[in-house]
């Protein structure tokens, strides 16, 4: 059969990373066409005279202070990623794991802070069904959210599997978090701009692209 | 350091249980077999429920289980199964998944564990859309592309349950699909082994990873549909459900839209006929290439024209909407980039035609089966013409020419490659041969029975036979000669499905008792036919991962002697012998 002894010499984490990373950029591909899909499918929704924006001046969303709650706590995640990934890469392991740890509960207050913003939606009788413009708040964020719920699967694996990793392969892992972080955090500033948009933004955008 | 180097320092974890070895297994010919097997499956029960279609039109009244509910259960099943289950996790999962890593010298796929969860992702899609047909309201029949409103609306078959699962199966599919997806693009970019540029590839492998790349970005589409019409069906939304009444009854959904399903669904679903195209372009090749001992003409033209296919396949999708009452200016487009994407694609039809001309040809059942694809996807492609042009398409919209179309150039021309790949490289996956005189049987009476079933549904299309209905009975215009032309459909149908048990018969016989096959039957020159053992063993090589020298296609070369030089073949004989230097590293391996 195949097994073969192995040579002494370790395997370079360049080409892991290097593979690693070529697999992300293409999810993050699939993603980035996902997304796309969804604003284009909203711009086109928005079009018709039955969208109510949720920031209009009469609906919640008017003060979209909890949006902007959300979106630091996110951020301060994306912030807590990049810190680690500096850290992993000089072999600051400790550090990097406090602060992948930051990261965690930045995103989790995130999410959980989507949930009460859905929970204070729906008590307030602003449902899905009520108009399109609800429909696509709690399925952009809920897809956005179950993104992050994927990224957070990585992130407890990259936890749960640090003592068993060489430097190079932490640092690796802690870089694939980073960047994806990084990224969900700029698919959430596009949503969150659609997603308070008066519909005459969005007339004028489809203008603009031509239909 | 680049892959190969690494690859032969990392140490290869081999499985020894059973569990470990053919069930959760990270072994990507181990995952492609369950890919194959569970699409061959999946793929027969589609057969199954296209025979009770027929038997319904060429006998009607015949079957008392068939009644207008079963009916479209059965169409929608048949025709989502055939081209999601069965084509794109055959090509994609399962030729993808055993070729790829073999074909550019790769020990594996550079995600084993992702790979993994493709298949048990794959399998519960199966397992979901099969489930539907046993919940109440049974399956959706909705048709393949569940246009709203009628999905979701009262009085379509299975839209209690039904069309959920139908949903939920094709979201976890997509799913399954970009996990595989990862894995291909990535081993494709980064692990292909010492010597192994781009453009020495094998076109299988070109076909395979240009139709991933398209996977990975059309199948959003159809997720974002799927999830949107989940929205509409379980929580009342109205993205695609217009302001209506059903039955009697006024709906609560008002001011949706669905002509964006539309748009979403062949955003989706035309890339996804070259996501299934693709991979066949580049399997046919190098059997045509093998088969006639010859090598491939226009090697780069065919990956340029695969690359261009795969471009121009996002800017076609709605030729398939014409009749929806669209901007002529906007039809006018998609006619002139149909007409365009044509021109790639007739290049590669003269490119294989050049190839054979003056070949060896050997009228292996690989080879059989390739020359009828060329022949099929002609037809195919043909009528593909007539349908992209608006003015004619819209008098034979919804009818059997359309069925006709689509089934030649989309159904039986991929699986007619799916057939000769299958006889060609089974003696590598089993280390047996198929046997070829029920190879040969299989192949005759496919081919020309698949020819009698579809080209007099041409006929039928042209004198206007509505394509969906259950029963033609009542339909004044449509003349006797026409019941009698369906009953024959039918009957050869029957007789056709019925001898696809041949191929699973020998697929299985010949695992005990095929031929010996040795490591190169067909003394072919790619990687994959260069293993030191087969069935390749986990990890495919060595410890020392093979260097290549030259393309995949040196048949025949002048000066040679033998007709074939394998990849790992150096120009220079010297080079034969010190493949590595002290350090483990190849020698004289060109970049």
């Amino acid at each position: 059969m195949s097994s073969y002894s192995v040579s002494a010499e370790r395997p370079d984490y360049q080409t892991l990373n290097r593979r690693a990373k070529t697999g992300l950029r293409f999810l993050l591909a699939a993603i980035t066409s996902l997304f796309f899909l969804f604003i284009l499918a909203l711009m086109i929704r928005a079009q018709f005279n039955d969208w109510e924006s949720l920031s209009a001046p009469w609906n919640p969303l008017a003060n979209p202070a909890p949006l902007w709650v959300n979106t630091l706590m996110l951020a301060l995640g994306s912030a807590s990623m990049q810190w680690a990934r500096v850290a992993a890469r000089k072999h600051h392991r400790e550090l990097a794991l406090q602060v992948m740890l930051l990261a965690g509960f930045f995103t989790l207050a995130f999410l959980v802070g989507q949930v009460w913003l859905w929970r204070q939606l729906s008590a307030l009788g602003f449902y899905a069904s009520a108009n399109p413009a609800n429909g696509f708040f709690y399925m952009l964020t809920g897809v956005h959210a179950v993104h992050m719920l994927g990224g957070l699967i990585g992130w407890s694996k990259t936890l749960l599997s640090a003592k068993r990793y060489a430097n190079e392969k932490f640092s690796t892992a802690v870089e694939l978090c980073a960047i994806y972080w990084h990224y969900l955090l700029g698919i959430w500033l596009v949503l969150f701009a659609l997603l308070v948009c008066e519909p005459e933004t969005f007339a004028a955008i489809a203008s603009f692209c031509g239909f | 350091m680049a892959y190969a180097e690494d690859a032969e320092l990392e140490e290869l974890h081999e499985p020894h249980s059973f569990w470990t070895k053919y069930i959760w297994s990270q072994d990507h010919k181990v995952i492609a077999i369950q890919y194959s097997l569970t699409a061959i499956f999946v793929g027969l029960i589609a057969l199954v429920l296209s025979g009770l279609m027929r038997m319904q039109i060429g006998f009607p009244g015949s079957l008392e289980t068939v009644d207008p509910t079963a009916y479209y259960q059965y169409m929608t099943m048949h025709g989502m199964i055939m081209v999601i289950y069965l084509l794109t996790a055959l090509f994609l999962g399962g030729f993808g998944n055993y070729l790829i890593p073999l074909m550019v010298g790769a020990r594996d796929m550079v995600f084993p564990f992702v790979n993994m969860l493709s298949y048990w992702a794959y399998l519960l899609s199966v397992i979901i859309l099969l489930a539907s047909f046993f919940v109440p309201g049974g399956a959706t029949g909705a048709g393949w592309t569940l246009y709203p409103p009628q999905a979701i609306t009262p009085g379509t078959p299975g839209t209690d349950w039904g069309i959920v699962l139908m949903l939920v199966s094709l979201a976890v599919f997509i799913v399954a699909a970009t996990m595989g997806g990862l894995n291909y693009v990535t081993t494709v970019l980064q692990a292909r082994t010492h010597g192994m540029t781009l453009f020495r590839m094998p076109l299988s492998v070109w076909g395979i990873f240009v139709a991933t790349i398209l996977a990975l970005l059309a199948f959003p589409a159809l997720f974002v549909s799927a999830v949107m019409m989940l929205f509409d069906k379980l929580l009342g939304t109205s993205f695609f459900m217009p302001e209506m009444m059903s039955l009697g009854q006024q709906l609560d959904h008002k001011g949706g839209s669905p002509i964006l399903f539309q748009h979403l669904f062949w955003f989706f679903g035309h890339p996804e006929v070259y996501i299934v195209a693709l991979p066949a372009f580049g399997l046919v090749s190098d059997l045509i290439s093998t088969h006639s001992r010859k090598n491939i003409f226009g090697y780069r033209m065919m990956v340029w024209a695969i690359v261009a296919i795969g471009g121009l396949s996002f800017i076609v999708w709605a030729h398939h909407m014409y009749v929806s009452g669209m901007n002529p200016y906007f039809g006018f487009f998609f006619a002139t980039t149909t007409l365009i994407i044509a021109v790639p694609t007739a290049l590669k039809v003269y490119n294989w035609l050049l190839t054979l001309w003056r070949g060896d040809i050997h009228m292996t059942v690989p080879m059989l089966f390739s020359l009828a694809f060329i022949m099929t996807f002609l037809v195919g492609g043909l009528t593909g013409l007539f349908l992209g042009n608006v003015i004619v398409d819209i008098p034979l919209s919804d009818t059997y020419f359309v069925v006709a179309h689509f089934h030649m150039v989309m159904g039986v021309a991929p699986i007619l490659v799916v057939f000769g790949a299958i006889y060609h490289w089974y003696p590598k996956i089993t280390g047996r041969m198929m046997n070829d005189t029920i190879g040969k049987w299989h192949f005759w009476i496919t081919f020309i029975g698949t020819y009698l079933i579809y080209f007099p549904m041409h006929y039928l299309g042209i004198q206007g036979m509505p394509r969906r209905y259950f029963s033609y009975e009542e339909i004044e215009f449509i003349p006797q000669s026409a019941h009698d032309l369906n009953t024959f459909i039918t009957v050869t149908a029957i007789f056709v499905g019925v001898a696809q048990l041949l191929f699973v018969f020998n697929m299985f016989h010949s695992l005990f008792y095929g031929r010996e096959a040795g490591p190169n039957p067909w003394r072919a020159t790619s990687l994959e036919w260069q293993t030191p053992q087969t069935p390749p063993v986990h990890g495919n090589w060595p410890q020392k991962l093979p260097v290549v020298y030259r393309w995949a296609y040196d048949y025949s070369v002048p000066g040679m002697e033998e007709d074939y030089t394998p990849q790992t073949v150096p120009d220079d004989p010297a080079h034969e012998s010190i493949q590595h230097d002290e350090a483990g590293n190849p020698d004289g391996a060109p970049a």
